[in-house]
């Protein structure tokens, strides 16, 4: 059977756009636990479909048996254009019939350079002259989508910021060498990424859809979605509960709505001004230095960093960490800090420890009794946090890795919490959270607060500011711009974001 | 103004970290060789050169198997008792039953891509499986020859003492393994699939690739060069001995480590490696020189070697 591979975007308008992908009834189960259950899923050409759910409802699971990564356990996934649907569908099969994934957990390797990173997913990409081909396509594929980024083909990967990788791994998605791409399957692509580079991915979205390729969103930024998606797909507990396209009558509200219960809702400004607390006494003191502004927090303030991603932030967190532990010049902190990282894989979690250990670790001192742990303290201990956090996991001494990523980020915040540190510092620890862990954690951080912890937070959503008492804008390891609660707008975040000299 | 320009400004015009890897072995090497000479000028000869680097044979193929399985991130604590191993069999059949002496070493070859395919297989750490089939080798070495005996035939002393012009063989050899090893290793394509299961098996799995086949084949090569070592100390001492090869397993970490590579992240570096081979060996010829007895060379050794390590995690602070 020879069917043609390439298919024309110009179709006729009276017949519906051919499907690329088919999903009839697919199911997945691990054991007693559906990750899917009976999923029936049609993608058409040309279109931005996105999917919304919480964590846990299926999604990754979805988007693993379309790359080919999952054997489904019962159900059909047919994709028209191949040619044998008896082979096996793996990883090449999914590729060459134009399935391209970018992970929400970065799939590059940080030993590599950029465009040796290319060439792993092209094969096809050998003999000589392979490196230059490469470096070429993955340039031209970075000028397309990112125009005026300053990423070098030949740089390791491991020498990239966080939101540089992100951009060298979708861009290489997007990287052509036999197989035409028909869809893209895009998790989380921006989460990592500035507002800049965010909004020229979602523009680019638009122009592949008019060159017929169709795209799989998952992200937890509602504006995005709404802005650019065709078609919402939403999905709850391994079930596809909705399908509607996109219309000026859907709404953020609606989609939370049909996601689930959101029991404790992202709460708006006015749902949280703290009550008049006592400003006393200043917990953190960073004086001004040159161009950049004092910054200061006091005792049961919840603290905003905001800005583009990446301009000093971590960095700023990092300084109040050391100053908690001895003097630095300009910095005054008073009181034990404790810091929740926001690269969970690379700096948060011990991969290889069960829940109990991984929590445990942030207050050994508290569980032991001359150097020795008290095993029953700490169960107690863990115990409690897992109760506090709602941690979702079958026992305390199941390993870390079977958790799903807002788990896993739940229990690294409970590791900084259970040493009852006077600062917590966040280093955007929300990212890739679903919305029902993000609005408990929102809770569990006002109730902290009123209880006298004081958090400096960097975050890269300008919603979660909502939750600040105070903001303060970085640019460039500067603080540009300090705002109070009242002030708050997305406007003011953004023009003190961005350099207008 | 266009391309070319823009392509020379984004190269890093002051040395990177990367580039200090490979510098660092280089310039150790140099001053060890500055060093030697002053010390001694009559090894700065053709034939002095020849009589230092003798033995560097076996241990630029052993650091090159030991390169091999750092490439996927593993490591190799077999490699001496392999080479022992390759010895005995040489030393044993290699005159007499030629063709019972190739299988041998055929097997022995397959038997480590076999290794490397079970370790894949199994998800195993290598270091613990190494570790085992060590004594494998050894009680294969021991069976093969149970005392130190038997004949080398004499072409092959021939070839490892062969003299050719100018320049004195093992250095020549070095130059030619260390330029097929970079290009097999960082230039071509596969070389950098199997560099990239090293730095993030997972992703590469992820595009397609079977680890299965590559660690096999890397283990496969390490195979085929822990056999060039065994051939060529076979050569040199013209006899089998099942203990000969023991010191290979930790001069072959050593010499890869100094020469650039990790101990994970599939960051190797194959002529930073070859360096570092020279460097393992020159440092006892050196410390003998210096009138040093053989009672602290151990010891001085594992100073240097420190030493050089502090200067590449110096160039990476430099670096940044």
């Amino acid at each position: 059977m020879n069917e043609p591979l390439t298919i024309f975007p110009n179709t006729p308008a009276a017949q519906p756009p051919p499907a690329i992908v088919d999903m009839i009834g697919v199911s997945k189960h691990f054991g007693a636990v559906k990750a899917l259950n009976d999923a029936t899923l049609s993608i058409a050409q040309g279109r931005m479909i996105s999917i919304l759910g919480h964590n846990g409802a299926g999604k990754s699971t979805l988007i693993r048996i379309l790359a080919g990564l999952m054997k489904p356990s019962s159900g059909q996934v047919s994709v028209p254009v191949r040619s044998r649907d008896s082979e096996p569908f793996g990883p090449r099969q999914a590729r060459a019939v134009g399935i391209r994934c970018v992970f929400q957990e970065l799939s590059l390797c940080d030993g590599l350079t950029v465009y040796e990173n290319t060439k792993i997913i092209h094969p096809k990409l050998r003999g000589i002259g392979w490196q230059n081909k490469s470096r070429s396509l993955i340039r031209a594929a970075l000028d397309d989508i990112f125009p005026g980024h300053d990423i070098d083909a030949n740089q390791l990967v491991g020498r990239l910021s966080i939101g540089r990788r992100q951009m060298v791994e979708i861009a290489r998605a997007f990287t052509v060498t036999d197989a035409p791409i028909r869809l893209v399957i895009l998790d989380e692509p921006t989460s990592s990424l500035d507002v800049t580079a965010a909004d020229q991915l979602m523009k680019f979205t638009r122009l592949i859809r008019d060159r017929g390729m169709s795209c799989l969103f998952i992200s937890h930024r509602l504006r995005e979605v709404l802005e650019y998606t065709d078609d919402i797909v939403v999905m709850q507990d391994g079930r596809i509960v909705d399908n509607l396209p996109m219309s000026s009558a859907v709404s953020e509200s609606i989609l939370v709505e049909k996601m689930g219960s959101v029991e404790n809702k992202i709460p708006d400004a006015a749902d949280t001004v703290a009550s008049d607390k006592k400003r006393g006494d200043r917990v953190v003191d960073i004086v001004a230095n040159g161009a950049s502004k004092s910054l200061h927090a006091t005792k049961g303030e919840v603290i905003g960093l905001a800005g583009l991603a990446g301009q000093g932030q971590r960095e700023l967190l990092l300084q109040v960490l050391a100053a908690s532990r001895r003097t630095m010049p300009g910095h005054k902190v008073i009181g034990r800090a404790s810091y929740v990282a926001g690269d969970r894989q690379g700096e948060g979690v011990f991969p290889l420890w069960t829940v109990a250990d991984n929590l445990s670790i942030g207050a050994l001192l508290r569980v032991s009794r001359a150097g020795v742990i008290n095993l029953s303290r700490e169960r107690a201990l863990v115990a409690r946090w897992c109760a506090d956090l709602s941690i979702r996991t079958p026992r305390a001494k199941h390993p870390i890795r079977a958790l799903s990523g807002g788990n896993q980020q739940k229990v690294l915040i409970a590791r900084a919490l259970a040493d009852d540190p006077d600062i917590v510092l966040f280093d955007d620890p929300m990212r890739g959270v679903d919305f029902n862990t993000k609005a408990e954690l929102y809770g569990l951080v006002r109730r902290m607060a009123n209880a006298g912890c004081t958090f400096l937070w960097y975050t890269t959503e300008i919603a979660e500011l909502s939750n600040c008492d105070r903001v303060y804008v970085l640019r460039s390891g500067m603080v540009t711009d300090e705002i109070t609660r009242d002030a708050l707008t997305e406007e003011r975040v953004i023009s003190a974001s961005f350099d207008r000299a | 103004m266009s391309k070319h320009t823009s392509m020379a400004l984004r190269r890093p015009s002051r040395l990177s970290p990367d580039r200090l890897r490979v510098v660092v072995p280089i310039l150790a090497l140099l001053a060890m060789l500055v060093a030697t000479g002053f010390l001694q000028p009559r090894v700065m000869s053709y034939f002095g050169f020849t009589l230092l680097l003798r033995y560097s044979l076996p241990l630029l193929f052993a650091t090159m198997a030991q390169l091999c399985i750092l490439v996927v991130g593993d490591i190799d604590l077999g490699i001496g008792p392999f080479v022992s191993l390759v010895n005995c069999i040489v030393a044993s059949w290699l005159a007499d039953q030629p063709w019972l002496c190739g299988i041998a070493l055929v097997g022995a070859i397959f038997a480590y891509a076999a290794m490397g395919a079970f370790i894949q297989y199994r998800r195993l750490p290598s270091i613990v499986v190494t570790l085992g089939f060590s004594f494998i080798w050894l009680g294969a070495a021991l069976l093969v020859r149970p005392t130190p005996g038997g004949t080398v035939p004499d072409w092959l002393i021939a070839a490892t003492g062969f003299r050719t012009p100018l320049v004195p063989m093992p250095a020549l050899l070095a130059i030619v393994v260390a330029f097929i090893a970079h290009h097999l290793i960082m230039r071509t394509a596969y070389g950098t699939v199997l560099r990239g299961i090293g730095s993030n098996a997972a992703a590469v799995e992820r595009a397609g690739w079977s680890l299965l086949v590559g660690r096999a084949l890397l283990y496969g090569a390490a195979g085929f060069c822990g056999v060039l070592a065994g051939l060529t100390l076979s050569g040199l001492n013209t006899t089998g001995d099942p203990w000969v090869g023991a010191q290979y397993t930790l001069l072959s970490i050593a010499g890869a480590i100094i020469g650039g590579a990790e101990f994970s992240g599939g960051i190797v570096s194959p002529i930073g490696a070859v360096f570092g081979a020279m460097i393992m060996l020159l440092s006892s010829s050196l410390l003998s020189f210096l009138n040093i007895s053989t009672d602290w060379q151990l010891s001085l050794q594992g100073g240097l070697l420190t030493l050089v390590l502090a200067l590449r995690t110096l160039s990476v602070w430099v670096g940044k």
